[in-house]
């Protein structure tokens, strides 16, 4: 069966998570070590000890990511961040930066390392540079590729691949974005943050809501209307007279009904993006996603739909596993 | 302080593009050039057959030449030439980590603004595995840049002049505003010589998007923090290429660096040849890198 990774931002999704069929949740310190740098969220080192402990009871594994990008003169809590996982009996740590990932290497041989989305490794020749340079043994692919394009490098690489199926979707190569820190000074890399709440100003404007991102217009619905968060690239803009979702309409990542093909591109591992998601959203999420592999896995059917009104924005995609932009 | 000038990030045609390194080479005060492909592997056989010209003319000229990797590398086509680029004998400009990949162990390489080096552990790895010199991501704020130039034992650099590249994506964008798939774009992004410019719903100049990239629609220009620089010990400034005023923007530069001129009368001299009309330098004071610190 294909390996569920589900996301944990509290130590109450962690356990949701491992109760609704999780074989594998992925987690954070409540810092800038990872990217999804939230108020509210993530885990001190006794929680995720203590979480650990509780998944492996049942059998179930936690990945914890620290998949920013360490800061010059601070890299010291990005290197305690990994050793602390270690020490609090992770199964793995997801990183992205070069350095890190060589730290890791040489500090911990023994903890298994998994490449993050964010290192936007994105070819064979990459993927097997990483894993033969630092014994990284899984690659967290970008969402970047075609379902032909991940069967492709599968063939080629010596390592697991993970990749994404569902909730919120990067349009941008991961890792390789400044929009948010051009706009707000607070960058996913740098920051474990993208267009942050912080930075958002709502205006009423007669009949009309505007979404300001850094003091940039970048959405304007009828007020009443559903309003999507402001992303920055998932704003609507005005290129030479044409406005609309010139990056991306904000619709969020469903790839449900891709599971048996990503299964025979030899993909090992199915992510559910969502750490900053409610304990019932994960629970529900993961319940479905468990359903599917299970089905797959037997050679049955995806059940279809469930997960429809649970999709950022009401519409969902399946991304450029099935482009139909290329 | 050196003056590098960066890949062209646009798609020009051929004669446009040999023009445009032939005056650079016969020019400009620059010790130092970048070129090749960086943002999309389609534009490349346009004007691939001028690139041997336009080496041997810089490097007549007494200028240092190093060629860049694809910024993303995804097909197939694009691994080749990644492999290509380490066989031309020109020092390559990694800014993609596949082309480390096909580097042999022990040569020597320089590393782009579009590698993520942040931190003295990435800095240090790319050093003991060859790199000779290094440009440092623009959204790097001053504090870890200083603490970066103050570690390298390789000449650093930092974004000069230039739309900031801020995003890559395997997504064509000029294709999808033209509706266009990304196979059949007609490389409708060559309209557009300097990107096209993507302005907020209330008409704010604010991003420029250039086939799969996205840059921001002001010019950076670091023509007030580079005493900051200097003494950080940042040892060149990065120049990116536009399609008009070029080798004037390199003869200020040249001339600030010098102390011919100060930074406001740069700003007035090369507000008329900076792209999109406005200036930022955020990144480095620390703040929105859309900011400007000589407002």
């Amino acid at each position: 069966m294909m390996e569920l990774v589900c996301p944990a931002g509290t130590p109450a999704a962690l356990r949701a998570a491992v109760e609704a069929g999780a074989h594998a949740v992925y987690c954070g310190f409540a810092d800038e070590t990872n990217a999804r740098n939230f108020p509210g969220l993530n885990f001190s080192r006794a929680e995720l000890a203590e979480g650990a402990a509780f998944a492996h009871r049942q059998g179930a594994k936690v990945l914890v990511a620290i998949n920013t990008f360490p800061q010059a003169g601070r890299q010291a809590l990005w290197h305690r961040a990994v050793a602390d996982a270690a020490a609090a009996g992770a199964d793995a740590v997801i990183l992205a930066d070069l350095g890190l990932v060589a730290h890791a290497a040489e500090a911990h041989p023994g903890l298994r390392r998994h490449l993050s989305v964010q290192a936007a490794a994105a070819n064979p020749d990459v993927i097997n540079f990483y894993a033969e340079t630092f014994g990284v043994r899984r690659v967290v692919l970008p969402r970047v590729l075609s379902v032909a394009e991940i069967a492709a490098i599968n063939r080629e690489i010596d390592a697991e691949s993970e990749v994404f199926v569902f909730g919120g979707l990067c349009v941008m190569a991961e890792g390789r974005c400044a929009l948010s820190s051009y706009a707000t000074g607070l960058s996913p890399n740098m920051n474990g943050v993208c267009s942050p709440p912080s930075h958002v100003v709502y205006a009423e404007e007669g009949a009309a809501l505007a979404a300001r991102l850094g003091g940039f217009t970048i959405q304007r619905s009828a007020k009443g209307a559903p309003a999507p968060y402001p992303t920055l690239c998932k704003g609507c803009f005005t290129s030479a007279g044409t406005t609309g979702h010139v990056f991306e309409d904000p619709a969020s990542l469903d790839a449900s009904e891709l599971i048996p093909a990503l299964a025979g591109a030899g993909v090992t591992a199915l992510k559910i993006e969502g750490r900053q998601r409610s304990r019932a959203y994960v629970k529900e999420v993961v319940k479905s996603f468990r359903a599917a592999v299970e089905a797959v896995a037997t050679g049955r059917p995806v059940p279809a739909g469930q997960l429809a009104r649970l999709s950022e924005g009401q519409a969902a995609t399946t991304g450029a596993y099935a482009k139909t932009w290329r | 302080m050196e003056l590098t000038v960066g890949p062209n990030q646009f798609f020009w045609d051929a004669a446009s593009w040999r023009d445009f390194y032939a005056r650079l080479a016969d020019e400009a005060p620059v010790g130092r050039v970048v070129l090749g492909e960086l943002v999309c592997s389609k534009r490349l056989p346009f004007y691939q057959a001028e690139i041997p010209g336009a080496v041997e003319r810089l490097q007549a000229a007494g200028k240092a030449v190093a060629m860049t990797s694809l910024a993303l590398v995804t097909l197939k086509r694009e691994r080749g030439l990644t492999a290509e680029l380490a066989a031309t004998g020109l020092e390559v400009e990694v800014n993609d980590l596949t082309a480390l990949a096909h580097l042999p162990e022990g040569a020597a390489f320089s590393v782009g603004p579009l590698v993520n080096v942040y931190n003295e552990g990435t800095l240090g790895w790319l050093a003991s595995r060859g790199a000779r010199r290094i440009c440092l991501p623009p959204e790097l704020p001053p504090g870890p840049l200083g603490v970066l130039a103050g570690a390298s034992p390789m000449p650093v650099e930092v974004w000069g002049w230039g739309r900031l590249p801020l995003a890559i994506s395997a997504r064509c964008y000029h294709a999808r505003l033209h509706e266009r798939a990304k196979d059949s774009c007609q490389f409708v992004c060559d309209r557009d010589p300097d990107g096209r410019a993507v302005d907020t719903l209330d008409g704010q100049k604010f991003l420029a998007v250039n086939g799969v990239q996205t840059l921001s629609a002001a010019c950076a220009s670091a023509a007030h923090a580079l005493p900051g620089l200097r003494a950080a010990g940042v040892a060149a400034l990065r120049l990116s290429p536009q399609a008009e005023g070029f080798v004037e923007v390199c003869r200020l530069f040249r001339d600030l660096a010098d102390g011919r001129i100060d930074a406001a009368e740069l700003d007035a001299r090369a507000r008329p040849l900076a792209p999109g009309g406005a200036f930022c330098d955020g990144f480095l004071t620390g703040a929105a890198g859309v900011a400007w610190s000589g407002a």
